[in-house]
């Protein structure tokens, strides 16, 4: 037996791991682009996030019907994976059906769950291109999903249906070939879904079978292996990076905005309190906020290659609901967008973040994080806790405090506080006048 | 007949008193005209339970939660230092306030800054003072049979997660609790947060009150009850944009307790 099909596999598989990991490097060094922040603290409460939220996809169910298409996917994906660790020590060893001997009639039934599954990855991917394309649910139909992020859902759906296609298509044919008594094709029991395709094989060859059975069996491994790297191009990564991206959830109450400890100092001396002078003198302050994604926390960008532009936390956005420009999706694909942006610079020896353009400003305007009420909705809504308003907020900070670039009508806010201890225009000495009358009534 | 007390942090000081708790009364409480009456309800309720309460009065100074917001984290810190210093100076241990956003900020935002206070907000003070049967609740007053929804505020429910309190005090005034379509975790925000109450909105088909209170009028209910200052102005100005506010009503949870109790 030649052994050129173990060498041309080995090859395949190098090829894919080698764009495989400088594709890891690359996004891993990307993700490092924002600043250190450790998030480490209450493992169990992570471990438990992790476990809920991105393996039970329990924010998924808020929505019924694309939860359990979603569901079938994943579990599909999950499972059929185990199928192709066969399909892997097979081409490595020049085996077929490695397992088959080992497990007897069980491996029929896993063949037949495997089936099922496949037709199920099957059915939801149609339904969910007939929900972009044909039903064209509304949160499909917004601005930031026209071009490629389009591109790369239905090519995501497609890519899927033909691959499932592939197993269905092999394991009819390699059947067929068995039951014309072909030693190399073991007989296993009967395959309830790929039995339904062996008539349109009936009439073939077995020469003309075994080449079709070849070339599905080929087409679904590299066909796998290629979408494993066309993944990390991809919105898709979601599948991977929901797990670290809930492990690194905020734990903190959502209403909670964080301190930035650089001006409690100024604001002590300010206000006379004693502050304690470090010996040393203090760490170059950074930006106060956030102009560019190296200002965000580094959590935030591994936020962003999470998102898988579901656009659920646009549709629950207020500001969106009601025509304003922000939609916290678009947030996440710009911050996305930039990070690719300054990372391919950088790899080509170009001027990374120093390239004259900043998230701020060439993606996403002022307009957009000016509409916010910090309703939380978005975050709540994200079936794998994303965080958009934080990143929101650290832009409004940089637009306040390094740019004093704020709205008016905020600026007469911050006046009135200044002055009067009141975002309204109040003299702080009728503060208590609302007591008076209450005062002088009777008690009932 | 005596009258209503509102005592300050610094006149009990001076007789070497400690409150139980200080009463947080927030600039819209202090100033709004429409929101005082809530401010007024909530404390001739605690002088008829006989809450050991004071307020700061005119040593209240905003919380800073606007400025944060609205990204000035320099004036934030200004406002919240000062407050802690004020409140721990009186050693203040347990605030309650009526205005979610003063509640977030107090109870989230002051720790890093040295501020630490067991802090609830009015919602949760009126559920136990019902559950503790301080207040006994005649069930018979104006709202008796009533439909009233509830709206969510979104530092109340999404930011801390209180989002029965509010309904469990609105059930015991023996009335027909209706929900809008989206509430509790998925309500919809009024509109006014993340400093939104001080400037205009930008450009949009809507304002997000009005979206909002056509779907409160939707459920057909005859008062829409609040928990928050701003969704107050907010759900107020809706109603009159439907020229509805001869049908329905805009109340905080604290007025219509008060009422109830016939104070």
């Amino acid at each position: 037996m030649s052994i050129l099909p173990q060498v041309v596999f080995v090859l395949i598989l190098g090829i894919a791991g080698f764009f495989l990991s400088k594709r890891i490097q690359f996004l891993r060094r990307n993700i490092l682009l924002g600043k250190a922040e450790t998030r480490n603290d209450q493992p169990e409460n992570r471990w438990k996030a992790m476990l809920l939220v991105a393996l039970g996809q329990q924010k998924m169910f808020k929505r019924l019907v694309p939860a359990f298409l979603h569901l079938l996917i994943y579990v599909g994906f999950l499972v059929i994976n185990l199928e192709v660790l066969e399909f892997v020590l097979d081409g490595l060893l020049g085996t077929h059906r490695l397992f088959a001997p080992f497990l007897g009639g069980l491996y029929t039934v896993a063949i037949n769950v495997f089936e099922f599954l496949a037709v199920a990855v099957l059915v939801s991917c149609v339904a969910f291109l007939v929900r972009r394309n044909v039903m064209k649910v509304e949160r499909f139909t917004k601005p930031e999903l026209k071009g490629w992020a389009a591109l790369d859902a239905n090519l995501i759906l497609v890519i899927e249906i033909i691959l499932m296609f592939a197993i269905l298509t092999m394991n009819a044919t390699d059947q067929i070939l068995a039951s014309r008594g072909d030693a190399h094709y073991l007989v296993l029991g009967p395959l309830f879904f790929s039995g339904f395709l062996q008539p349109l094989f009936e009439g073939f060859s077995s020469g003309a079978l075994v080449a079709v059975e070849r070339v599905a069996w080929w087409f679904h491994i590299a066909g796998i292996l290629a979408f494993a790297v066309y993944v990390t191009y991809s919105k898709h990564l979601h599948i991977f990076l929901a797990f670290p991206n809930t492990w690194y959830s905020n734990l903190k109450p959502k209403g909670e905005m964080a301190t930035m400890p650089e001006v409690t100092q100024e604001v002590n001396m300010m206000l006379g309190i004693p502050v304690d002078t470090p010996s040393e003198s203090p760490a170059e302050i950074g930006r106060f906020g956030a102009k560019d994604i190296n200002d965000l926390s580094w959590v935030n960008v591994l936020n962003a290659y999470s998102c898988t532009e579901c656009g659920r936390c646009s549709s629950e956005c207020p500001a969106n609901l009601t025509g304003k420009k922000l939609s916290p999706r678009k947030i996440m694909m710009d911050v996305r967008d930039r990070a690719e942006e300054v990372g391919k610079s950088l790899d080509a020896g170009g001027p990374g973040l120093a390239d004259g353009k900043s998230l701020l400003g060439d993606y996403i305007t002022k307009e957009e994080i000016n509409a916010c009420t910090s309703c939380n909705a978005c975050v709540e809504a994200c079936p794998i806790n994303i965080d958009p308003l934080s990143i929101i907020l650290q832009m409004r900070r940089y637009v306040a405090m390094e740019e004093s670039g704020t709205p008016a009508q905020w600026n007469a806010m911050f006046q009135n506080m200044e002055t009067s201890f009141s975002p309204w225009k109040f003299s702080p000495s009728d503060r208590f006048n609302w007591s008076d009358k209450l005062k002088e009534e009777e008690m009932k | 007949m005596s009258t209503y007390q509102v005592p300050t942090m610094a006149e009990m000081a001076a007789n070497s008193q400690t409150p139980e708790v200080l009463f947080w009364v927030g600039c819209a409480g202090s100033f709004d005209e429409r929101y005082k009456a809530v401010t007024q309800a909530f404390v001739k309720i605690l002088n008829k339970v006989g809450v050991s309460f004071a307020v700061l009065g005119p040593e209240e100074a905003c919380t800073g939660d606007p400025a944060r917001r609205a990204g000035n984290e320099f004036l934030f810190q200004m406002q919240a230092v000062a407050n802690i210093q004020v409140m721990n100076a009186y050693e203040v241990k347990k605030v309650v306030t009526a205005c979610p956003h003063c509640f977030n900020t107090i109870k989230n935002e002051y720790p890093a800054l040295g501020g630490n206070y067991e802090v609830i907000h009015h919602s949760e003070f009126l559920q136990q003072l019902i559950n503790e049967g301080k207040v006994t609740l005649q069930g018979g007053g104006e709202f008796k049979g009533k439909k009233i929804t509830f709206h969510d505020s979104c530092y109340l429910g999404r930011a801390n997660g209180v989002y029965e309190a509010p309904r469990e005090v609105i059930k015991a005034l023996d009335v027909e609790l209706v929900e809008m379509k989206r509430c509790r975790t998925k309500g919809l925000c009024c509109g006014a947060g993340g400093a939104q109450m001080f400037k205009e909105p930008e450009a949009g088909k809507k304002d997000i009150n009005i979206e909002r209170t056509e779907e409160a009028l939707a459920t057909g209910a005859q008062a829409i009850a609040v928990g928050c200052p701003f969704c107050l102005t907010m759900m107020t100005d809706g109603i009159k944009n439907k020229n509805k506010e001869a049908e329905v009503q805009v109340y905080d949870l604290a007025e219509m307790v008060a009422k109830d109790m016939g104070i």
